[in-house]
């Protein structure tokens, strides 16, 4: 610019104008303006990044467990010893042992090895639990499958609620009338209740019926059951969205123009809940992680030895007054991994259409 | 109104069979297999297994069974004494479900209520602080902390207060219950970590969604008009903004006091071996025995059924916009 632009004479006036002009007005889409918002908003991108480098940690056990821990999660190393800071120690010592000068047994409590941090070189970096198992691996393989039901549950809960609501809000009339009453008959239930009812129920021989086939201990069980009593959550709200869009004049014109029904519901209903429902997909992660972690530290979830956050905290529990890192330490990873995904799905939703009330309501 | 009243009475009536239909097939009909086989125990003759499934009415048609079912239950409810397979028991202690049920019911009624009082005041307190500093550095923390507390899984944080609250420092009882009438002091001390603990999750939730309420609320017609004639604005606070962004907080929690049973009070009251019906629930799981599970689910069920008709009528009193005609 010429002249500063607070000299407002004539000729700056009609500089201004003219460069105005000359910018060219482009067209943004939608997601490019959200994603304008969202690079404002660090605290959702840090989060982000939080719960990517958590992801990554985890898919990266079996390199962990291997090269640096040199381990499995379920080996049990107890009775061996390990160099800390160049000393031998006993990964679980103590414990009640018979000595044979006095002809009696003398009982102590066992003490675990606790963090080593990094003095063991990669071994027992956060401690060993009861069994003298490696507590950071276990955590790295209890976070695979935490997230593995966590985000496979919250998939395939999305995926089909989104279907759903597509099928009930287009349609409308009885096939409406059907799915809402699914969704009220879901939504009656307690949802972790029902979680633990049909974990258990299936927990007994699996589910052998209409051709497919689980075994009891199969990570499915879990991820089914969260998808399946989550339902209602996402599909009731995304339902109520799309009867509204039914009334719109494109919906009208696109009928009008010859497209068929799957046309419709595909490109032209669900770009407009597409933001909704990305944004419901992240919190539902968090959610499902959380239930997750319930059901495992009630046992009904993953089922032991194979771990997992939640039956880590659950089994930690009984040794918290020896070693308290064992039911703090997952936890920890659970409120990081929640926390990481709600602020982002918070950042996400207002960026995507800060006037939508999209929260997930238990 | 009453008409409004009849129909959702009737529609209670009929979700609580739907209920109760699909509670019996996901434990008779998903587990598959033979109940009187696994109860059996280890080397039973098969004259046992026969007599087992004679008596427990295993070998009836799924109608047959669906009907005995709710009759046992029902027979439960009923005062006297009851025979040996007139009434819902246990598969693995035989005991009575429903007499369990009620046994745990003051514990888990003390737990919830306490809890939810707690969370109600506080969650209404947090969330017209955020909503009056909106964007300024105390609503961020609000915002944040609430958040935290969402994350936090609810046993979790009950393992952790135990730990430092009542195991390596004695300021609070390790865990169990007194009851209310033998001791109300006591009942209290034994309460007030699983109280906290229960109502953090909420208070969290309530604080931000009374937030976003009540800066909906802000930006009404009537309240401008309150501010322009005049009114003090702790009055357009109150009597305004307040009033109306709390109906939903109303509904909000009648629903989730009801469901809480079958949510966060299950793993408070495991957490703190407080002898109520969740924890009677939990109980059951590690010997997947099934019918203290389903009485429980159907009991916790009924709460939200019948307090979602209560939330329904009060909502109607308390917005007229919403009344019916």
């Amino acid at each position: 610019m010429a002249e500063p632009a607070t000299d407002l004479t004539l000729d700056s006036a009609s500089l201004l104008a003219a460069e105005e002009h000359e910018i060219a007005i482009v067209g943004r889409s939608p997601w490019y303006l959200a994603w304008r918002r969202l690079r404002r908003n660090w605290v959702a991108l840090a989060s982000l990044g939080v719960f990517i480098l958590i992801v990554v940690a985890c898919a990266l056990a079996p390199v962990y467990a291997k090269h640096l821990a040199h381990t499995g999660p379920n080996t049990v190393h107890a009775g061996e010893t390990v160099l800390v800071s160049g000393k031998p120690r006993e990964v679980v010592g103590g414990g009640s042992h018979y000595d044979p000068k006095t002809n009696t047994f003398i009982v102590a409590a066992p003490v675990y090895l606790g963090p080593t941090w990094w003095h063991a070189h990669g071994r027992f970096v956060l401690g060993t639990d009861n069994l003298g198992r490696d507590v950071a691996v276990r955590l790295l393989y209890g976070g695979r499958n935490s997230l593995k039901v966590g985000i496979g549950s919250a998939l395939i809960c999305t995926l089909v609620a989104v279907l759903l609501a597509l099928i009930a809000g287009y349609n409308g009339g009885w096939i409406d009338w059907v799915v809402t009453r699914f969704f009220d008959l879901i939504w009656a239930f307690p949802v972790f209740l029902l979680a633990i009812a049909l974990s258990t129920a299936l927990a007994i021989n699996g589910f052998h019926h209409f051709g497919i086939s689980i075994e009891p201990g199969s990570l499915w069980i879990p991820t089914l059951v969260i998808s399946y009593v989550l339902i209602p959550y996402i599909g009731r709200p995304l339902r109520g969205q799309i009867l509204s869009l039914r009334e719109k004049e494109f919906i009208e014109s696109a009928i009008g123009a010859g497209a068929g029904p799957l046309r419709v519901m595909f490109s032209d209903v669900l770009p407009n809940i597409a933001s909704t429902v990305l944004v419901f997909f992240t919190l539902i992660i968090a959610t499902n992680i959380l239930t997750e972690a319930g059901l495992s530290f009630l046992g009904a979830g993953v089922r032991l030895p194979d771990p997992s956050w939640g039956n880590m905290i659950a089994s930690g529990q009984d040794q918290i007054q020896t070693a308290p890192w064992l039911a703090l330490i997952p936890g920890i990873a659970i409120v990081l991994t929640v926390l990481s995904l709600n602020l982002f799905g918070d950042g996400l939703r207002d960026a995507l259409d800060p006037r939508a009330k999209v929260r997930i309501e238990r | 109104m009453l008409a409004f009243v009849v129909r959702r009475l009737i529609g209670m009536v009929a979700v609580l069979f739907a209920v109760s239909l699909l509670v019996f097939i996901v434990f008779i009909e998903i587990p598959g297999g033979d109940p009187a086989e696994r109860m059996a125990g280890k080397n039973p003759t098969p004259e046992n297994i026969q007599n087992i499934r004679e008596k427990w009415g295993f070998d009836k048609p799924f109608y047959v069974q669906y009907v005995r079912m709710m009759e046992k239950a029902g027979t439960g409810l009923l005062p006297g004494t009851h025979g040996e397979y007139d009434i819902l028991r246990s598969f693995d202690t035989r005991q009575d479900v429903v007499a369990e049920i009620k046994k745990g019911i003051p514990a888990t009624f003390s737990l919830r209520i306490g809890a939810g009082i707690i969370w109600l005041v506080f969650g209404i307190l947090v969330g017209v602080i955020s909503a009056v500093k909106a964007g300024r550095w105390s609503d961020r923390a609000i915002t944040i902390l609430a958040l935290i507390g969402i994350s936090m899984p609810v046993f979790w944080l009950g393992i952790v207060l135990r730990y430092f609250f009542a195991e390596t420092r004695t300021w609070f009882p390790d865990g169990g219950y007194v009851p209310l009438s033998q001791d109300p002091v006591q009942w209290m001390y034994h309460l007030i970590l699983p109280w906290f603990c229960l109502a953090v999750l909420f208070i969290g939730f309530y604080g931000r969604v009374l937030r976003s309420n009540m800066l909906d609320t802000m930006n009404e017609d009537y309240v401008r008009t309150a501010r322009s004639k005049g009114l003090p604005p702790g009055r357009v606070l109150g009597r305004h903004v307040l009033r109306n962004s709390l109906i939903p907080i109303v509904s909000l929690f009648g629903l989730d006091f009801a469901a809480v049973l079958g949510g966060g009070a299950i793993l408070t009251e495991t957490v703190f071996d407080l002898k109520g019906v969740g924890w009677y629930a939990a109980q059951s799981v590690g010997g997947l025995d099934l019918p203290p599970i389903m009485g429980v689910t159907i009991y916790a069920t009924f709460f939200i059924v019948l307090f979602s008709v209560f939330v329904d009528l009060i909502y109607a009193y308390l917005d007229p916009r919403i009344r019916p005609t």
